[in-house]
């Protein structure tokens, strides 16, 4: 792994001169990124949220994604949302890929006429100038069957890499999405290591005082891979997974949507760290799998429950 | 009167790979509006780019004929019931008929149409009807589940007759003259007078509409670009057609990679370039892969072009690092540890792991080359290659890219020094995949491919899970063909399988045959003399037998045949009905033969078949020619089928064509002599029996 490091390095000194970092005076550091984007989107009329405060492995699973895009009431929202994959860890030996991450997360419901310009212009908010950076829209359709959700979308490219995904939902739980939600999931530091012209994720400015990436991360990756595929006690994970299962089900019993979808996202990721222990075989996967989409469906489903009458009442012609 | 039709229905970006689709249903829906309005468009185009289709009718006539429908009624004279009848069914008064030689007639005059007011009520159902392959809803409409579905968000519609808008509205977009150029190159709206200056107008705004320009110019810049480098551009067709749906204003460029990835095989840097980053690939003067890619950006850039090149490197870079890490990784590990995996997948759940698929197919290529199925091989190369040979679907490099399974297990097998048998029988045993692909040819290969497949029939046969109709989880039917054709091109004698797989072979056979120009009735006809499993012997029989009923001798043998067997089945028939009762009656399955063998004439046919009985009368002269003719073929025949002479025994039963003709022109078979019909009957049989040894005719049609 050293090697392709080091591979990937002299690529840099031998390629890397017309980086967007030579044309532009100077590039955003990750954090200048976030706080451009949150202006942008907060200036659009979006919520700016917090990061959801549980682990879960992508923004789509913050509830102000998921249970936000049921029902009519129309929802704009934007932030962070730390993002944890397992199995993507590398113990902080790969310039691309991290088993904990960023993703800047819009959700707009309705997804309003205009949202591939309002995208558009985040990203020339953020220093992408589209006159010298090749953008495009490349088909990429989204499914979760774990959430019961599908849309119809894009991967965004900028000079062939992907750094955004755009999707309209059209189901999510299961229900047709009425109306439909546009979602925007910008991953962050793809997008800062393209402005910025590095190619070691690590190398991030994180600010612009001279902190990188890899100062505030390296380690964490190096701990975290260790423990998601080596240290962490299966049986205790086994039992974490079979509790929040219980759970789930003890909240939907007591009508609570919201505490059992957090249970649902909870069972999701204690699946997802058995999976990096490597002990759950190609057989049990499915049934895992399935037991994930159980909790997240019915909490979606007790959610409609709860709110489609009322719903149903202040938007005359609505029904779930 | 006629004018040009414009229509654009601009979307937000299309999947690249629906648009040829788009551009043929938006057509084909078009001229069935129009012409079931009565309208007959000139020529049409269709266009599309990313972010539109368009279509534009030629000559299209300003409005539809006003026509005069005549339906014929009672006479005038006719009883007021039939009158009342006939008013009730067109809905008019006696007063609206109009009487023509005494018989009423309802005329409704249907007046013309404007072509305006068809186009703007047949837009919208076509818009309606669209049959995107995935479509979705979006925005505040898609509150009501009703609301209209697009392959993404439909954002405008131009639709001018000649230079007048034709105002209409579907699913809350109101049609206009107005539409967009480029997404960065133009911004604002461009007004459109009409179908002459669509095109032009948006090339000034930096949008090519004509998908074949695009097209052309994504082929011809992709080979000046390789070709400024000194490279030679890998030809691409899909590659072309794609990188034109992803673009309004293609622009191809040419960047490089370093130069040391190019030891990771070229297959696995055309196929990352190719399927996840859409690049063109280029070849160097002596043919070698070269550290070049093309990549089609979709602007004109300012610094032209070398940001987006150093990005599209930089993500190439990325790319190639994962496989060239899968490479350095995946050598690492001897195949046979990576085998040993095997048996943590499932390779179907009545059927065990791949392991013990694995473990079945080095057995039976073992016994292929060991039994000199396939001459020439080494059965113990045969059997290690066979059981190396899935050990590459646990490698990081096939779980990243599954399409190159066996191609990366014959490149590991040659990284860890086994020999060129054993890694070109890895690499190839899928083969044949399609129908264009080629067949292995060197004996360890031929081993394991056909293994490979005979053990997925035999294992899926045995657990009773063969296709039906369309389905076919399991691909069973290409793997059939895959036998089929590694066993013809090679040569290969054995009995390839019996029962119902054996029928499933001749399904597959006489289709597979079908396109090299086999009649399959002729297959049918060498099936019919059942059993037989060789497929080499079958085709060799088969094709001898297509050249001979192609001749004049060919033809009348057969008519010689089929007069025979009639006579045959006539005879059987009247033997059975003169039995009578306590004759089991027949099921229709019996095979004639079965009833000529009757005990009324067959004793009596062996006799003289075996030439024992002595004739109790002269026979005549035709009679005795076909019995000696007769004695002369049979024995030919036999012994060229042993051979598998098939065209010397052809050439055998030509012989008795001259003899059955005469036969049949000369000699009465219904004689009221017993003895001698029961002879001739005999006669025919033994005839029919001979042809029997290369075909049963009878399958034969015509």
């Amino acid at each position: 792994m050293l090697r392709l490091l080091a591979v990937d390095l002299r690529c840099a000194i031998g390629h890397g001169r017309h980086t967007m970092a030579d044309t532009a005076p100077k590039p955003l550091s990750l954090q200048d990124m976030i706080l451009r984007l949150h202006a942008y989107w907060s200036d659009k009329g979006c919520l700016v949220l917090q990061p959801y405060d549980m682990r879960v492995g992508a923004g789509t699973f913050h509830p102000a994604t998921t249970l936000r895009s049921l029902g009519p009431e129309p929802w704009n929202a934007a932030y962070v949302q730390p993002s944890r994959r397992p199995t993507d860890g590398r113990y902080g030996e790969n310039p691309n890929r991290l088993q904990h991450y960023y993703q800047y997360q819009v959700i707009m419901k309705p997804s309003p006429a205009d949202m591939q310009d309002l995208y558009l212009d985040s990203l020339r908010a953020i220093g992408v100038d589209p006159l010298q950076h090749d953008i495009r829209f490349v088909e990429d359709d989204w499914e979760s069957p774990t959430l019961g959700a599908w849309g119809l979308g894009w991967e965004v490219w900028c000079d062939g890499m992907e750094v955004t995904q755009f999707t309209y939902f059209q189901q999510m739980g299961g229900f047709d999405c009425k109306p439909v939600a546009g979602e925007l999931t910008y991953g962050l530091e793809r997008l800062a290591m393209y402005i910025q012209g590095v190619d070691n994720v690590y190398d991030l400015a994180y600010n612009s005082h001279g902190v990188t990436y890899g100062q505030v991360f390296l380690e964490n990756e190096r701990q975290m891979s260790k423990w998601n595929f080596e240290i962490a006690n299966t049986d205790a994970l086994f039992d974490l997974f079979n509790k929040a299962v219980a759970e789930c089900r003890n909240c939907l019993d007591a009508k609570l949507p919201i505490p059992a979808y957090e249970q649902a996202i909870e069972a999701s990721h204690v699946f997802n760290l058995l999976q990096a222990r490597g002990v759950i075989s190609v057989q049990e996967r499915a049934s895992y799998m399935g037991k994930v989409r159980d909790l997240a469906r019915g909490s979606c489903e007790a959610y409609m429950a709860k709110y489609q009458d009322e719903w149903a009442q202040k938007f005359p012609g609505w029904s779930a | 009167m006629t004018a040009d039709f414009l229509l654009e229905l601009r979307s937000e970006e299309i999947p690249a790979r629906m648009q040829a689709g788009a551009r043929a249903d938006l057509e084909k829906l078009f001229v069935k509006e129009l012409t079931a309005a009565g309208l007959t468009p000139g020529a049409i185009t269709v266009w599309s780019t990313p972010r539109r289709l368009a279509l534009i009718a030629r000559d299209l006539p300003l409005g539809t004929q006003a026509v005069s429908e005549e339906v014929k009624g009672p006479r005038a004279s006719a009883p007021p019931q039939a009158l009342e009848g006939f008013l009730r069914k067109t809905g008019l008064t006696r007063e609206q008929l109009t009487e023509r030689d005494g018989v009423l007639f309802a005329i409704t005059e249907k007046p013309g149409r404007a072509t305006k007011d068809v186009l703007a009520q047949a837009i919208p159902a076509i818009v309606r009807a669209f049959p995107w392959p995935k479509s979705q809803r979006w925005g505040a409409a898609s509150f009501s589940p009703e609301s209209l579905r697009w392959v993404r968000p439909l954002s405008g519609i131009i639709a001018i007759l000649g230079d007048e808008a034709i105002d209409l509205e579907v699913g809350g977009i109101r049609s206009g003259t107005v539409t967009r150029g480029h997404r960065f190159h133009h911004s604002g709206d461009i007004t459109i007078t009409g179908a002459a200056d669509y095109a032009a107008r948006l090339r000034d705004a930096y949008v090519i509409v004509d998908h074949a320009e695009r097209e052309a110019l994504v082929r011809d810049g992709a080979r000046a670009a390789a070709q400024a480098a000194g490279l030679v551009l890998v030809d691409d067709e899909g590659l072309v057609v794609e990188n034109a749906g992803l673009t309004e204003w293609p622009q191809p460029l040419l960047g490089r990679f370093d130069e040391a990835f190019l030891d990771v095989p070229p297959e696995v840097i055309q196929l990352t370039a190719r399927v996840n980053q859409k690049y063109f690939i280029c070849r160097d003067a002596a043919g070698k892969l070269a550290n070049a890619f093309v990549c089609t950006a979709n602007i004109a850039a300012t610094d032209g072009g070398a940001a987006i090149v150093a990005g599209n490197r930089k993500v190439l870079a990325a790319r190639l690092s994962d496989a060239r890490f899968f490479w350095e990784q995946d050598k690492k590990v001897p195949l046979a540890r990576q085998a040993e995996k095997l048996a943590r997948i499932t390779f179907h759940e009545k059927l065990g792991s791949v392991a013990d698929k694995v473990a079945r197919v080095a057995d039976l290529a073992e016994w292929l080359a060991r039994e000199g199925v396939v001459p020439g091989a080494d059965p113990a190369l045969a059997r290690q290659a066979a059981q190396l040979c899935k050990a590459d679907l646990v490698t990081d490099m096939v779980g990243e890219f599954p399409e190159l399974q066996g191609l990366m297990g014959g490149y590991y097998a040659r990284a860890e020094g086994l020999g060129d048998a054993v890694a070109d029988a890895i690499r190839d045993h899928y083969k044949p995949v399609g129908q264009g692909d080629d067949v292995p040819t060197a004996p360890v290969s031929v081993c394991v491919a056909l293994a490979d497949k005979l053990d997925t029939l035999r294992s899926f046969f045995a657990i009773d899970e063969k296709p039906t109709g369309s389905k076919d989880p399991f691909a069973l039917r290409r793997a059939a063909l895959g036998i089929i054709r590694l066993i013809t091109e090679n040569h290969l004698r054995f009995a390839v399988a019996e029962g119902d797989l054996l029928g499933f072979f001749a399904d597959r056979l006489k289709v597979q045959q079908r396109e090299a120009g086999v009649r399959h009735d002729l297959i049918d006809a060498v099936l019919a003399l059942g059993g037989e499993s060789d497929l080499v012997r079958l085709l060799a029989r088969v094709s001898a037998l297509q050249a001979f009923v192609g001749t004049e001798d060919g033809v009348n043998l057969l008519a010689g045949y089929k007069r025979a067997a009639n006579i045959l089945k006539k005879e059987a028939a009247a033997t059975a009905g003169a039995q009578g009762e306590g004759v089991v009656p027949p099921t229709g399955e019996e095979d004639p033969l079965v009833l000529v063998d009757d005990p009324l004439f067959k004793d009596v046919a062996a006799e003289f078949a075996h030439g024992e009985a002595a004739l109790s009368y002269t026979p005549e002269p035709a009679e005795a020619a076909l019995m000696a003719a007769l004695a002369q073929a049979e024995p030919q025949v036999d012994e060229a089928v042993a051979q598998e002479a098939f065209t010397t025994a052809m050439a055998a039963l030509a012989s008795l064509r001259a003899p059955i003709d005469a036969f049949f022109d000369d000699v009465t078979v219904n004689d009221a002599d017993a003895e001698k019909r029961a002879h001739r009957l005999a006669l025919l049989d033994q005839f029919r029996a001979a042809v029997h040894k290369v075909a049963d005719f009878s399958r034969i049609e015509g």
